[in-house]
C-alpha cells in the first residue's frame, strides 16, 4: 500500500501519452502540460484564491483516469436530452458516444476531437489550449495533459444556428477522474445557443476536471448555458476561458446545484472594443455541499460592457463561495460594468462567502457593485401564510422567486421548466 | 348591516398581547356578528394595527391573556394558514412585494389552496383566468396586473386593489382591512370601497382599521370603536366617527382617562 502519494503525483504517474506520435502538435501540447503540472502543486486554503475552499479531501482519493469503456443504453439517459436541441454531443466519462449523439457527420462544424484532428488539424492547433492557460493552474494543466477527446463546435461566418446545441457530459465510472473538454469557435457574425451540462448517471464517486474554451470573433453572439448537477459524491473542478473580439456579445448563465465540492473558474476577456458580456450565475446547494464560483471579467479595450449577477441559495450545512473579479485595464476607457451578488441563507448552519474584487486602472469608467446576504423575509412568509399557504409552500415559493430571476433568462423552455421544478422541490426537502 | 339573531363570527375577550416583552394590547373585548361592519379607529400607536395582525396570527406577537373565538374554533390554536382556511382574511396596510412570482400564479395558488381546504373545487389555469378577470372588473383593474410580479412596482392604489381582489377571490367569513385608505386618492378610494361593498353580504363581516373618518363615508360601519393605549375605550354607531372628526381624539382620550381614574 502506498501512503502519502498525493492525487497529483498519482495523476502524473498515470499519464499515458509519453510514447505516442511525439511529432504531432497535440502531443507536444500534452507533454508541455504534463511538465507544467509536475511543477505545480494542488492549491490549499493557504492560497488566496482558495482560502474558502478546502479540497484536501481530494488528495486522498486513489482515482485513476477514466476509460472509454462504458456502454450506456439510450433508454437510460434520454430523459436528460433537450427536445429543442437538434444537435447533441454526448460524452460518457469524457469520451464521445456517437450512438447517443445527434449531428451531421458530413459537416465538420460540430464533432469530437478525433474527427476534427483527421480533417482539420491546423484549425484545431490554432485554438486548442490557446485560451485556457495551464501555466499557473494545475487543473487546467492536468486536463490538457490528459486531452484525448473533446466537444468541438465551430460556427461559420454569419451562420445563425436557431436551435440550441447540447453538450452533455455524463459520469458513470467509480473512482475515476474524467477530463471533459469543450472548444467553441464562433466566426464573425455567427449566432448560437450552447448548453453545456454535467450530470451523473449513478452514485459513483468521481472527479470531473473540465476545461472549456470559447472564441467569439467580431460581432459573434453566443448564449452559453452551463448546468452543473453532478451527484453529491462528486468533485467538480472546472475552468472556462472566453475571448471576445470586437462588438461580440456573450451571455452566460451558469447553474450549479450538484457535487460535494465544486469549483468553477470563468475568465472572460474583452479583447477588443465594444464587446459586451452578461454573466449570470445561480448556485443552489444543501447538505454539506461546497460550491465555489470564481469569475474574472477582464476589460482590455475601450467601450466594453459587462453585467454580472450571481445568486446563491444555501441550505442546511452547505457553503457557497463567490469571488467576482472585474479588471478595467488602463486603455479600457468608457467601460460600463456592474456586478451584484445576492445570497439567501435557508438555515442557521448555511454559510456564504462573497467577495467583489474591482481593479480599475482607467479613469473614465462606470463600475457599480453590491452584495447582500439574507434570509427569507418573515413578513413575506406571513403574507403568504395569511393567504392560506402552508409554511413549507410559502418558503418554497419565496425561494423559487429568488432563483427565478436567473432561471427565467434561460432561452430553452424545457431546460427552464426542469430547473424550476428542481428549485421548487429543493426547499421542501428541508 | 345589523341583522337580528345573527350568528357571532368573532368573540374577543380580555385579549392581551405583547411584542419583545412590551405589552401593546391591554384587554380587548369585541364581538362581531354576521352581516356587520365594524370600524376600529385610533391614533398611531393605539394598538389597532397590532390587533389586526394578532387576529391573522402574526408570530411576532405573544398572547399573554384572553381568548379569541372564531365561528366554533379557538383562533389562538390555529397557525395563520389555518385561520385563512377557516375564513379569516387580512388586507395588509403594506402588502409585500414578491419579485419573480407572477401575480396570477400567486392568486391561483392561494385560491386553490383555500378551495381544497374547504373541500371545494380547484380551478385549472384557464378556468381560473376567466374567473379572476371577472372579479377584476369589480375593482376596475387592468389585465396586465396578472402578469406582473406580485405587488412589485405597484402604486399604493394598485396594491390595495390587489388586496381587495384577493378578498373577492378567497370569500372570507371575516375580513380585516388595515388602513385601506392610506395612500389612495379619492377616485381609487371610491373604487376600492365599492369593491368591498359588493363583496359584503348578510353572512360575512368586515373590520375596518382606520385612522381617518374619510373611508367611512364610502363603507358605512354599523359600529365604531375607538382604541387608545391598547384597549377599546369607546363604542358607538356610525355617528361616533363624525363626532371624532369634529371633536378630535383628545376628547375620547381625556374622557377615557377620567373614567379610568373613577374606576381605579
Amino acid at each position: 500500500m502506498v501512503i502519502n502519494t498525493d492525487y497529483l503525483e498519482r495523476s502524473l504517474e498515470s499519464w499515458p501519452f509519453t510514447n505516442t506520435k511525439p511529432s504531432s502538435w497535440l502531443n507536444q501540447l500534452r507533454a508541455n502540460a504534463i511538465d507544467q503540472a509536475s511543477m505545480l502543486r494542488l492549491p490549499t486554503k493557504r492560497d488566496e484564491e482558495w482560502r474558502f475552499t478546502d479540497i484536501s479531501a481530494l488528495t486522498h482519493l486513489p482515482f485513476r483516469p477514466s476509460q472509454p469503456e462504458n456502454i450506456i443504453h439510450i433508454g437510460d439517459v434520454e430523459h436528460l436530452f433537450l427536445k429543442e436541441a437538434k444537435i447533441r454531443l454526448v460524452f460518457i466519462d469524457g469520451y464521445f458516444s456517437s450512438s447517443l449523439s445527434i449531428f451531421d457527420p458530413t459537416s465538420l462544424t460540430v464533432g469530437n476531437l478525433p474527427m476534427f484532428l483527421s480533417s482539420n488539424s491546423a484549425y484545431l492547433e490554432s485554438h486548442l489550449g490557446r485560451l485556457a492557460k495551464y501555466e499557473d493552474n494545475v487543473f487546467t494543466a492536468l486536463n490538457t495533459a490528459f486531452l484525448s477527446d473533446a466537444a468541438v463546435v465551430s460556427i461559420p461566418k454569419n451562420a445563425a444556428v436557431r436551435d440550441p446545441i447540447h453538450l452533455l457530459f455524463i459520469a458513470t465510472q467509480n473512482e475515476v477522474t474524467s477530463y471533459p473538454r469543450c472548444l467553441l469557435v464562433c466566426e464573425e457574425g455567427s449566432n448560437i445557443t450552447l448548453v453545456e451540462e454535467y450530470i451523473a448517471h449513478n452514485n459513483a464517486k468521481y472527479i470531473t476536471n473540465s476545461v472549456s474554451e470559447f472564441f467569439l470573433a467580431p460581432h459573434a453572439n453566443v448564449k452559453h448555458i452551463r448546468i452543473q448537477r453532478e451527484n453529491l459524491e462528486a468533485f467538480h473542478l472546472a475552468n472556462c476561458a472566453v475571448s471576445l473580439d470586437r462588438a461580440s456579445q456573450y451571455q452566460s448563465i451558469s447553474i450549479s446545484t450538484g457535487a460535494r465540492i465544486s469549483r468553477y473558474n470563468q475568465n472572460v476577456f474583452l479583447n477588443d472594443e465594444a464587446a459586451e458580456c452578461t454573466i449570470d450565475g445561480l448556485t443552489m446547494i444543501s447538505n454539506q455541499q461546497l460550491a465555489d464560483t470564481h469569475s474574472c471579467i477582464d476589460h482590455i479595450k475601450p467601450h466594453g460592457t459587462s453585467y454580472q449577477q450571481h445568486k446563491c441559495i444555501v441550505n442546511e450545512k452547505a457553503h457557497a463561495v463567490f469571488n467576482g473579479r472585474i479588471v478595467v485595464r488602463p486603455h479600457a476607457q468608457q467601460t460600463n460594468s456592474s456586478q451584484s451578488s445576492r445570497n439567501l441563507l435557508l438555515s442557521k448552519t448555511a454559510q456564504v462567502n462573497t467577495k467583489p474584487q474591482l481593479e480599475i486602472f482607467a479613469n473614465d469608467v462606470k463600475c457599480a457593485h453590491g452584495a447582500t446576504v439574507g434570509q427569507l423575509d418573515e413578513e413575506e412568509l406571513f403574507y403568504l401564510e395569511s393567504r392560506g399557504l402552508s409554511p413549507a409552500t410559502a418558503r418554497s415559493l419565496l425561494t423559487y422567486a429568488f432563483g427565478a430571476e436567473i432561471i427565467n433568462r434561460i432561452p430553452v423552455t424545457s431546460l427552464r421548466q426542469r430547473l424550476e421544478h428542481a428549485i421548487l422541490t429543493q426547499e421542501s426537502k428541508s | 348591516m345589523i341583522v337580528s339573531n345573527s350568528k357571532t363570527i368573532l368573540a374577543v375577550q380580555g385579549l392581551h398581547a405583547s411584542i419583545n416583552g412590551k405589552e401593546i394590547l391591554k384587554g380587548i373585548d369585541l364581538t362581531v356578528k354576521r352581516g356587520e361592519i365594524h370600524a376600529i379607529m385610533g391614533l398611531n400607536g393605539s394598538g389597532k394595527s397590532t390587533f389586526a395582525k394578532v387576529l391573522a396570527g402574526h408570530s411576532a406577537y405573544e398572547i399573554t391573556a384572553g381568548s379569541i373565538q372564531f365561528e366554533n374554533k379557538n383562533l389562538l390554536d390555529l397557525p395563520p394558514e389555518e385561520r385563512a382556511h377557516a375564513g379569516l382574511f387580512l388586507a395588509f396596510q403594506y402588502p409585500v412585494e414578491i419579485p419573480g412570482v407572477a401575480n396570477i400564479q400567486f392568486l391561483r395558488l392561494a385560491y386553490n389552496t383555500i378551495q381544497s381546504q374547504r373541500g371545494k373545487e380547484e380551478l385549472d389555469p384557464l378556468e381560473f383566468d376567466d374567473f379572476v378577470r371577472e372579479k377584476m372588473k369589480l375593482l376596475n383593474m387592468k389585465p396586465d396586473f396578472l402578469d406582473r410580479s406580485v405587488n412589485e412596482g405597484f402604486s399604493g392604489g394598485e396594491k390595495k386593489r390587489n388586496e381587495i381582489l384577493q378578498m373577492a377571490l378567497l370569500e372570507p367569513r371575516l375580513s380585516i382591512l388595515d388602513e385601506m385608505d392610506s395612500g389612495l386618492d379619492i377616485d381609487a378610494l371610491k373604487t376600492v370601497a365599492n369593491g368591498v361593498n359588493q363583496i359584503m353580504n348578510k353572512d360575512n363581516a368586515t373590520i375596518l382599521v382606520t385612522h381617518y373618518q374619510r373611508l367611512l363615508d364610502y363603507i358605512v360601519p354599523d359600529f365604531v370603536h375607538v382604541m387608545h393605549a391598547g384597549r377599546i375605550v369607546l363604542t358607538g354607531g356610525k355617528e361616533l366617527a363624525l363626532e371624532l372628526e369634529t371633536r378630535g381624539y383628545d376628547w375620547v382620550i381625556n374622557h377615557s382617562e377620567s373614567t379610568n381614574k373613577v374606576t381605579a
